[in-house]
């Protein structure tokens, strides 16, 4: 348990040190900005003409705010996520490889798992901080109108369960090279894949349908943004990410055995 | 303390170590010597736990390297041969971190940290980061990262490697203190620096022990011949006849003259050193001795000697 938290700390440590983890704050901060700023454009748009015109307003139920754009907002903040998490991942065992700092990592009096999982944590850690920020905006919206918390709230507890995971798959991607910018590639390009098998659900037949949507990352995050939790999909993102510890540990012991 | 036997390491299909046996003993310092690519740093890699053997057992104070590597790494500090560092943190921040997570309390800590870091001469330097460092210093904190914890076992890759002459002496100094309380092994290519630390030599060579022994025995075992050097005034042709006449005289080697001064080697057979005949012979004939010194192998000799050897025999 004490190595685990000095790892922590040292992790979290060094993402201070580095610029990369600043830059996809700024950008995850700006986008998701630029995202809530067009809920609460569209917003003032629904309310203005609601009230020039109550009965077709009334028609098209376009106040439900929660339905009409809470939830593609969940959607498009868990695409930027693709894009970026991966940078705060990629770093976090390829460096240790490339400078050769592994071999006195891994010759502490350290368990495997405790490095991977402190590394997993000071990385969870800083995706938190990254999603507190942006807890700024519904904030704002809720001083200006009145969207429901409720969709909110769960779809921030929905984009934490998705985040582990893709930190644990951009954990794994890590442990298998050293070279950073292959490490990023990788997980980016199978996170990508699991969120194209969400994208092509409306076009297969039907008993693909329930395995897709099983495997797709992103799909999960639905229900959330309808202000349900449903325990099978945070059993589906804490199963994807224990996976993807595991494959890790046995990753860098493959290593080893290798030399 | 540290036992290896018939240990083996095969890297796909290349075989760095053909089974290989020694013994350490509490307190001792051995000196690992070979040539590049002889396996010194497999062998290192293998008693710290980094990766297994392929074959064979080591042990380090009784606990098997593979089976119970959490106990060995306890016990080990460990210089790698680069010295691999986080950049991005500050010496002090670093030696805190390993000192750490190699069990040192959170009571004891500053004092560690602050002692080791005179210890190894990089008290002025604290504040820095290890990025910014120069390779010397870099090889410093390395040691101090070693050393950070008192561990009972040091295995150091090539530990005076790029520091200066003042610093390797210092950091020798460092490494003899060590003995008695704690048992270390070095590797190394300055076979100078073998004679003043360790108390045994390991040699070894693509991946076999070839010899195993004190600097001092090695010598008397490897020198077939007593070697004497002289420096004689008088004519050149005359000194190597009388010379050749003395019985047990191998072989004399004439070296170079100057001002009618002449550098002889003399060979004697072992065992038949007819030291006290030869001066008197000089003085008899009326030439000038200037010196007259033994003239020991060194065990650069020694090294190459026995690597050549062990080539000829396998070809
Ligand atoms: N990871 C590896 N993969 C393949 N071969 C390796 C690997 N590491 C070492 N070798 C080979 O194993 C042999 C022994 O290497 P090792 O590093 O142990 O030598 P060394 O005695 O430390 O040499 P040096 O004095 O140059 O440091 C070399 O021939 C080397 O090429
Ligand atoms: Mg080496």
């Amino acid at each position: 348990m004490r190595n685990f938290y000095l790892i922590f700390k040292k992790e979290l440590k060094s993402y201070f040190y580095s610029p990369i983890a600043y830059a996809v704050m700024t950008i995850f901060l700006i986008i998701t900005g630029y995202f809530f700023y067009n809920i609460f454009a569209t917003f003032s748009t629904l309310s203005f003409q609601a009230q020039m015109n109550p009965t077709l307003a009334k028609q098209y139920n376009l106040l439900n705010i929660s339905e009409s754009v809470v939830r593609p907002l969940f959607g498009n903040v868990s695409v930027i996520m693709l894009l970026l998490m991966p940078l705060l991942t990629m770093r976090l065992f390829s460096e240790e490889k490339r400078s050769g700092t592994i071999e006195l990592l891994l010759t502490y009096p350290v368990r495997d798992i405790e490095v991977v999982l402190g590394k997993f944590a000071a990385c969870l850690a800083i995706f938190s901080i990254m999603l507190v920020f942006t807890l700024l905006y519904p904030f704002l919206i809720k001083i200006y109108g009145q969207p429901e918390l409720g969709p909110i709230i769960t779809g921030y507890i929905g984009l934490f369960f998705m985040g582990a995971a893709f930190i644990a798959f951009g954990i794994f991607a890590s442990t298998l090279t050293e070279n950073q910018v292959v490490a990023a590639v990788l997980s980016f390009g199978v996170l990508l894949f699991f969120w194209m098998a969400g994208y092509s659900i409306s076009f297969v037949s039907s008993s693909l349908v329930s395995v897709l949507s099983y495997i797709a990352l992103t799909q999960h995050l639905e229900s959330f943004a309808k202000g349900v939790i449903d325990s099978g999909d945070i059993i589906y993102y804490l199963n994807f990410t224990m996976l993807c510890i595991f494959l890790s540990l046995r990753a860098l012991e493959s290593k080893k055995w290798r030399g | 303390m540290i036992e290896v036997e018939n240990l083996t390491k095969t890297y796909g299909s290349y075989n760095a170590l053909k089974g290989i046996n020694f013994r350490v003993e509490k307190g001792e310092i051995l000196g690992f010597l070979g040539p590049n690519g002889a396996g010194k740093t497999t062998t290192m890699r293998i008693l710290t736990c980094f990766f297994p053997a392929t074959s064979g057992k080591a042990t380090v104070a009784g606990y098997d390297v593979f089976e119970n590597s959490l106990e060995v790494k306890k016990r080990i500090g460990y210089l790698p041969e680069n010295v691999p560092l986080y950049k991005d943190m500050e010496i002090t921040d670093y030696l805190t971190f390993v000192g750490r997570i190699k069990g040192v309390s959170a009571k004891d800590i500053k004092t560690k940290v602050s002692k080791v870091m005179g210890d190894c001469g990089i008290t002025h330097m604290a504040g820095k980061l290890i990025g910014e460092l120069s390779k010397g210093y870099r090889q410093r904190v390395g040691l101090a990262q070693a050393l950070i914890n008192d561990p009972e076992v040091l295995i150091l890759d090539e530990p005076t490697i790029g520091l200066d002459p003042k610093q390797i002496i210092e950091i020798r100094q460092l490494i003899k203190n060590l003995a008695g309380r704690h048992t270390v092994i070095l590797s190394t290519h300055i076979l100078p620096e073998v004679s003043m630390t360790c108390q045994r030599v390991v040699i070894i060579n693509e991946g076999r022990v070839i010899a195993v022994d004190t600097p001092h025995n090695l010598t008397n075992q490897i020198q077939k011949a007593a070697r004497i050097f002289f420096k004689i005034e008088g004519p050149a042709v005359n000194v190597v006849k009388e010379l050749n006449k003395v019985k047990g005289v191998k072989m004399i080697e004439k070296k170079e003259t100057s001002n009618g001064v002449t550098d002889y080697i003399v060979e004697l057979e072992k065992g038949n050193e007819n030291r006290k005949v030869l001066p008197e012979l000089i003085i008899k004939n009326g030439w000038g001795l200037h010196e007259m010194r033994s003239v020991e192998m060194s065990l650069e000799d020694i090294f190459i000697k026995l690597v050549t050897e062990e080539k000829g025999v396998k070809t």
